[in-house]
């Protein structure tokens, strides 16, 4: 076992573009979940209109990055109105179901031949953040080529510039909804979560705060799979239902009504899936346990199905939750 | 014209190539003997004549199809055609049989046909037509065929829907490892069916029975501890998730991310009547799909368990206060579920066909369709509901493209919602 690699692996996971991508939609899910009760489990088909929305706005329209990144943001508050308005009224569980359900509908509409010209089909996009025009997001990219950093911290122009782009737009996000959350709106929006009848009973719209709560979290989970499609491909294959288990338990894990909670509940859930992911193919090679390193990259997926469900069983509110803001009142 | 490709001459490109094609239309109607063709503009093209004994024939339609590109035309009156194409590979050539003379038909391979380039910018694509009868089916058989496939894929969805929703009447636990039962089942199958090479009427019920054994494990190791540690029902359904992802991987370690079949699932369809093609194996699974159905019916409806069941799913308490004892009666409720999930996956395996280890989870949206269509919680609105998902799923993809069949059930399912939040047979009560 080869500790130090695994150790230098492992801390590359601490920082990574698709740490910070899931850490904008693991807010965007606290923001539904953790502080408006709403069980949203569609997280990934917002992130996939955020993502593609950005993508074809480039790819099909010609708009310059940030244009397109806007379509995308639209795109997404579009999306949370049309699913607001038939599903708000329903009960929790059923809201998991529909949610879950539209998320599936936004990738079966990705993944058909039917509009291959503009989605790319199961392949997918690519090629929209450099631009021979120079209006892609790596066109606006001020940093000169060469390495950065030290150590397991070294990154290229490209990465870093993602990097860069990503903290900002995440540390945007974490000062916003710290602001939003004090603020008497958030009062509300909690209250809501405790108990819905009482904030009627005050004379609040209860549906239009829920609409307004299910908008900015739906934002926030587009500008998760803007962030991640500013560095990868999108494509159908990535914004599967998994995906919105993995976000629900990176955000569960650091604490759903938290502000910083779904933030390091990301890094620690991406660490940890590096840290597996090392550990697991050497004991794999290494012959330690008899597995074939597909069959070890498997196990990590078991992992973490049995931390979920251990999670929920013994410490629903997340490492940093308080006790008594249990997110689990209904 | 690689030119087009450039963004800055595009709109010039593309402004020379219109002129230059109604250029060509111009021509058309001056000189009727060229090729009638569409796409000029491309170097690569697709073309063919449309002959019958050496004679051309005029004004057959044909269209071409692939690659995300689509273009029709029809042959001229030396019977040529030409579709020019924006890139070489495989394109589906559809001759439009209705535009052909009364008696004339293609006579092999059917209507439409895979066409692929080679080397060359150009291919040759010629039908073989001749006098015979066209394989044009009427709307009507159409859809009376999909009826018979929907009811038979609702059926097979039904089996797992009325355990998902009786497990939710008793427990309130919206199970999101139910698709992993589905995939169990197939799975102890193949292993029976397969590896250990039983017969399949030994394999198939040992199959179910151990699925059973399962549901018992489950209830006994996992969902019972855990009702009575009083988890609310939301935890419950994220507990489900955290299983369902753990179920799911497990069984990926274990048959790997391929695909196996049972054996007999090529079983040749034989036409019924009209356009409706089923195998023995379909019409077995249909069977055994209503048998075990009735008797899961009369199970609910007749015996003291059944009845105790209802009273469950009414009212838990008052059930309780009755004499029930609840605990039993919901772990017989998971282990027919579990049994009946296990029979669904053996279906699946025949009806997609094949063994994967994410099976269940690509039909668990579905099943969740039909149980929340049905009114979650009622069991016969579970098998209502599942009957409407399946036959809407198998008569939609006359309207719509295939790969967007299950797109179909989903919107409706989110506008049944709309409408009628409770589903087809729930109460009202059960809304939030």
């Amino acid at each position: 076992m080869d500790w130090g690699s695994i150790l230098n692996n492992t801390l590359q996971g601490l920082l990574t573009p698709t740490t910070l991508a899931f850490s904008l939609a693991a807010l965007g899910l606290a923001m539904h979940f953790g502080f408006a009760g709403l069980l949203n489990f569609g997280i990934a088909g917002f992130m996939a209109i955020g993502g593609y929305g950005y993508a074809i706005a480039v790819l099909t329209f010609g708009l310059p990055w940030w244009a397109g990144m806007l379509f995308g943001i639209v795109g997404s508050i579009i999306f949370a109105l049309i699913l607001g308005i038939p599903t708000l009224r329903l009960r929790g569980d059923y809201l998991a179901i529909v949610t879950i359900a539209s998320a599936e509908i936004i990738r079966l509409l990705f993944l058909t031949t039917a509009f291959t010209d503009v989605t790319g089909s199961a392949d997918g996009l690519f090629g929209f953040n450099t631009r021979t025009d120079g209006s892609g997001f790596q066109n606006a990219n001020p940093l000169p080529a060469g390495s950065y950093g030290a150590g397991p911290f070294t990154y290229n122009e490209q990465t870093l510039w993602v990097l860069i782009f990503g903290i900002i737009m995440l540390v945007v996000g974490v000062v916003l909804l710290w602001a939003l959350m004090r603020s008497p709106w958030g009062r509300v929006i909690k209250g809501i979560r405790e108990d819905e009848d009482a904030i009627r009973a005050l004379g609040k719209n209860v549906f239009a705060y829920k609409m307004q709560a299910l908008v900015i979290g739906g934002v926030y989970g587009a500008m998760g799979g803007i962030v991640y499609a500013t560095f990868a491909n999108v494509s159908p294959g990535v914004f599967v239902t998994s995906l919105t288990f993995f976000i629900w338990t990176s955000l569960l894990l650091g604490g759903a009504a938290t502000i910083l909670g779904p933030v390091i509940g990301s890094i620690l859930f991406w660490t940890l899936q590096a840290f597996l992911t090392n550990v697991l193919s050497e004991v794999a090679i290494s012959g330690i346990l008899p597995v074939s390193t597909t069959q070890a990259s498997t196990l990590r997926f078991v992992l973490v199905g049995v931390g979920l469900m251990l999670l929920v069983i013994y410490r629903p509110q997340g490492i940093f939750g308080d006790k008594r803001e249990l997110t689990f009142v209904k | 014209m690689n030119i087009l490709s450039s963004s800055h001459t595009n709109r010039l490109a593309r402004g020379i190539a219109i002129s230059f094609l109604s250029f060509i239309a111009v021509l058309g109607i001056a000189m009727p003997a060229s090729a009638d063709s569409v796409g000029e503009e491309y170097e690569a093209a697709i073309l063919g004549n449309v002959r019958i004994d050496g004679e051309p024939i005029q004004g057959v339609r044909i269209v071409v199809d692939g690659n995300g590109y689509n273009a029709e035309t029809v042959t001229d009156e030396k019977g040529r055609w030409l579709i020019g194409v924006p890139q070489t590979g495989t394109y589906n050539v559809t001759l439009d049989e209705s535009t052909l003379p009364e008696g004339i038909a293609v006579l092999e391979g059917g209507a439409t046909q895979e066409v692929e380039f080679g080397r060359t910018d150009r291919v040759t694509k010629n039908f073989f037509i001749g006098e015979g009868t066209r394989n044009a089916t009427s709307l009507f058989d159409q859809i009376v065929a999909r009826l018979v496939y929907g009811i038979n894929f609702g059926l097979m969805l039904g089996l797992a829907a009325v355990g998902l929703s009786l497990v939710y009447g008793t427990t309130g636990l919206s199970n999101f490892a139910h698709g992993e039962m589905v995939t169990i089942g197939a799975v102890l199958a193949l292993i029976f069916g397969v590896v250990l090479q039983l017969p399949l009427w030994i394999a198939i019920p040992i199959a179910v029975g151990l699925s059973a054994g399962f549901g018992w494990l489950m209830d006994a190791g996992l969902w019972r501890p855990v009702r009575k540690m009083g988890l609310g029902i939301v935890q419950l359904m994220i507990v489900s998730i955290g299983l369902s992802l753990a179920l799911r991987y497990i069984i990926q370690f274990f048959i790997g991310g391929g695909t196996e079949q049972l054996p007999g699932f090529d079983e040749p369809r034989v036409t019924l009547f009209g356009a409706t093609a089923l195998s023995s194996t379909d019409l077995i699974s249909m069977a055994l799909s209503i048998v075990v159905i009735g008797g899961f019916a009369y199970w609910l409806l007749k015996t003291k368990t059944g009845k105790a069941t209802r009273a469950i799913s009414d009212n838990p308490d008052l059930a309780a206060a009755s004499g029930i004892d609840v605990d039993k009666v919901i772990r017989v409720v998971w282990i027919m579920a579990a049994g009946m999930a296990g029979l669904a996956g053996v279906l699946w395996a025949y009806f997609r066909p094949g063994i994967k280890w994410d099976m269940g989870t690509q039909i668990l949206l579905l099943i969740f369709a039909a149980v929340v269509l049905g009114g979650l919680g009622t069991a016969f609105g579970a098998l209502v509901g599942a009957l409407v998902v399946g036959i809407l799923i198998e008569t939609s993809s006359l309207l719509i493209p295939a790969d967007l069949k299950y797109v179909g059930a989903l919107v409706v399912l989110i506008l049944v919602l709309l409408v009628r939040p409770q589903g087809l047979l729930g109460k009202k009560q059960r809304i939030g």
